[in-house]
């Protein structure tokens, strides 16, 4: 895998490839030393043009626990009108002997840009770009998925049969992109609800279905509800009327969460809005797996870093599947 | 001291071959076997003959923005692409909303000489929309501007248009709309629809367009007044001015070459070169378009030529600048996309590239094309060959063509200006000879003198 930038075009073996070392690098986490030395002496860069505190954690987590050295480059602030210019950015890192850059950027297509581009060889992993894609948020929210329905014996499998309820603001969510094609790619069945404002205007080359009930959609007794994070942002322009309808219609309140099936799980990629797309009470109950994402998380990018900076193919070192991207959403 | 030039060969438009004879300026003679004793001779064998093409929309930056085009360099490519002339979009720094501005630009391509340089006015002071610019200024100005626009910016209020329409008709003139209506695009990068929807990409919906052009030809009708309408590209829009045509309304629309041949797939890359405004469409949209431009709906292509430096373009998508050069490949892309396709002939392209563009932008001359007694401006092209478009083809001072690397039909071996070539056997004239040139033809006498030995 020369770079991650997006789910849209990960075949299921490459993903259950993912899916399956990340279940070997979950039990490095689980010993006395929870390190392994495959990447000591190799370096990755953590390019965060926005602040994400817990994705960029988890990716230098993930790093150190293969023995990497992390630089973290923080470029807030430096947009490009006023300061220097990804191009500039990608020829330092370069130039500083990157052999995988993490980008998490505002402006969809920021991992491609750099990946198309001779600006820098390393291998990049998509970390979220603008409202296109969040590929290692939906890995690890696949792995999540599996190890839930699969348990122990989840080593090879997909998620065949398995349906996956989206809520929320899926139109500005690169979480819920890349969840969209990873899950279905996977063999889920996906079901999307969001008032008609939060939908993207063309979903016929979606794998999903569409509605816009809530209830609706927890009548029909789903495997998995995934709760999306509404923005602050989007409560001013009119994508609807006011934050406590939203809660009403589309949020998953103490009434709804106690309507699910006993073996349903609830999942939000956080920051949770407690009380406006989840309760306190849903965020906290068992079948919440919000912190088991987190934990997940750092197993999933181990893998993917891994197999980025082992890749052959690169001058830098594992196989060659080829992961052309697009790409994600604020998490 | 001006040349004289003897076309020999050349196809018309009509399908006859004949040579065309140029003396002072002016073509004196069309027909077989001419000669002439002292005559630079042009061999046009397997050549059509257009009339100097006439690009409505054309960015040329200067002044302000020299480092993405200047007047000359723009002209350079309108040259290299078959131009003879162009109308000089008002978003400059300063913007082109004084008799100043306007005199300037038109000064700087009367002297560098390679195309008729019609400075465009804007519309609305500083291209902000709120109060009308010195539309009169500049219309009695020397530049004698008839074409206002403030292009790149639409002017949304619907009462600031009214009285555009209104006050432009006291000076013969015609607004030329970018049709956009500003909140439904605030903040777009591209076509809304599929694509978008995938890449994340904040879209630019068909209806920001359409609504806009809705709201103009009723006005337009209203008040009386013509409206024109910058590059259209929807099947939608294409659809609202037949309906407004047959209707009687006076309005005319232009369609860029690259609306007629890419699709907003092209966004899959992220590569900025594709990022236009009005945005790539679907493939429906762009067989609409080739329709409307064959049925006559869509009067004529304009460019939209916008050159925009390096820098502004090897970035992110959303951070990129809008626009791509396309005079160099224009008349390529109308072969490729509505000749070779069979919807128009070479008649209509002339129609469709110079008589039709110069009427709208009452640029006199160019009425009946290539004929004895008139400016001698046209152009020879070699349909037959083809090329790998590359950097070398493009004589602008910028690189942000869409078409890199692609196979487009069609060469220019020759571009005459007012009598004197600024391309020949497929190579610009250096700028010296030309403005040395253009220096000659505007001291020469205006109509055509009939020289007594220009039979050899
Ligand atoms: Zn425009």
């Amino acid at each position: 895998m020369r770079h991650l930038l997006s789910t849209r075009d990960l075949r299921r073996d490459e993903a259950i490839q993912i899916l399956d070392l990340a279940e070997d690098m979950a039990q490095v986490a689980g010993r006395e030393v929870p390190k392994l030395p495959a990447l000591r002496g190799k370096t990755i860069v953590n390019l965060f043009y926005e602040d994400s505190t817990r994705t960029r954690i988890s990716f230098e987590a993930a790093a150190k626990r293969l023995s990497a050295d992390v630089i973290n480059f923080s470029a807030k602030g430096s947009s490009v009108t006023k300061g220097e210019s990804l191009k500039d950015t990608a020829q330092t890192l370069g130039a500083m002997g990157a052999d995988a850059v993490v980008i998490r950027h505002g402006a969809s297509g920021a991992a491609h840009v750099l990946a198309a581009s001779d600006w820098i060889d390393a291998g990049v992993v998509n970390a979220g770009d603008g409202t296109h894609e969040h590929p290692t948020q939906a890995l690890l929210d696949a792995y999540t998925i599996r190890q839930r329905v699969s348990g122990t014996g989840a080593r090879g499998a997909g998620l065949d049969g398995v349906r996956v309820v989206i809520v929320g603001d899926v139109l500005h969510s690169r979480v819920a992109r890349s969840n969209v094609w990873l899950l279905s790619t996977l063999g889920a069945r996906v079901h999307i609800v969001a008032p008609v404002t939060l939908l993207p205007v063309e979903l016929d080359n979606w794998p999903v279905t569409v509605g816009h009930s809530l209830d609706e959609a927890i009548d029909e007794s789903p495997d998995v509800v995934m709760m999306l994070r509404i923005q602050a942002e989007r409560m001013d322009d009119s994508f609807f009327p006011h934050p406590r309808e939203y809660a009403r219609e589309w949020g998953l309140d103490d009434a709804r969460a106690a309507r699910l099936g006993g073996d349903t799980i609830v999942m939000h990629p956080g920051p949770m809005n407690r009380g406006l797309e989840i309760s306190a009470r849903a965020a906290d109950s068992v079948k919440s797996t919000v912190l088991e994402q987190v934990a997940n998380g750092v197993s999933v990018r181990m893998a993917v870093l891994y197999l980025l900076v082992t890749a052959p193919g690169s001058d830098r070192g594992v196989s060659a599947g080829s992961t052309r991207g697009t790409g994600g959403e604020q998490r | 001291m001006t040349t004289t030039l003897l076309v020999r060969g050349a196809t018309l438009v009509d399908g006859s071959t004949a040579d065309i004879l140029v003396a002072d300026g002016r073509i004196v003679e069309i027909g077989a076997k001419l000669g002439h004793l002292n005559a630079r001779s042009i061999d046009a064998a397997g050549l059509v003959a257009l009339p100097g093409l006439v690009d409505l929309h054309t960015h040329l930056r200067e002044p302000g923005f020299e480092q993405a085009e200047t007047v000359l360099t723009g002209t350079r490519a309108a040259a290299a692409g078959g131009f003879t002339a162009v109308h000089a979009m008002a978003n400059t720094l300063p913007v082109a909303d004084t008799a100043g501005v306007v005199e300037q630009v038109h000064a700087l391509g009367a002297r560098a000489g390679y195309a008729t340089v019609r400075p465009i006015g804007a519309v609305t002071r500083g291209l902000e929309g709120a109060q009308l610019a010195e539309i009169g200024a500049m219309a009695s100005s020397r530049a004698a501007v008839r074409v206002f626009s403030d292009d790149g910016k639409c002017i949304s209020d619907a009462l600031i248009m009214r009285r555009a329409l209104e006050y432009v008709t006291t000076f013969g003139g015609v607004i030329a709309q970018h049709a956009q209506e500003p909140r439904l695009t605030d903040g777009a990068q591209m076509n809304e629809g599929s694509v978008s929807s995938e890449l994340g990409l904040k879209g630019w919906p068909a209806v920001a367009e359409e609504a806009i052009i809705a709201r103009d030809v009723l006005l337009a009708h209203h008040v009386g007044a013509r409206l024109h309408v910058c590059h259209v590209s929807t099947a939608g829009s294409v659809d609202l001015i037949r309906w407004a045509k047959k209707r009687g309304i006076a309005v005319t629309a232009e369609v860029t070459p690259h609306h007629l041949v890419l699709t907003d797939e092209l966004a899959r890359s992220y590569d900025a070169r594709f990022k236009v405004n009005p945005p790539l469409r679907s493939s429906d949209d762009v067989q609409a378009l080739r329709e409307g431009l064959a049925d006559g709906t869509i009067d004529i292509v304009a460019t939209d030529h916008a050159p925009h430096p390096l820098e502004s373009k090897e970035a992110e998508w959303e951070a990129a600048a809008f626009g791509m050069v396309g005079l160099e490949s224009a008349l390529s892309v109308v072969q490729a996309s509505v000749v070779d396709t069979g919807l128009l002939d070479w008649a209509d392209v002339a129609r469709v590239l110079s008589s039709a563009p110069a009427a709208i932008g009452q640029l006199a001359g160019y009425e009946d094309g290539i004929v004895v007694g008139a400016l001698a401006n046209f152009v020879l092209w070699d349909p037959l060959t083809s090329r790998s478009f590359a950097t070398s083809d493009l004589r602008g001072r910028s690189t942000n063509s869409p078409y890199l690397g692609h196979s487009l039909p069609g060469r220019v071996v020759a571009t005459v200006h007012d009598g004197y070539p600024t391309v020949l056997d497929g190579e610009l004239v250096d700028a010296e000879t030309v403005a040395q040139s253009a220096r000659a033809a505007q001291g020469a006498p205006i109509f055509a003198s009939t020289q007594e030995n220009h039979r050899g």
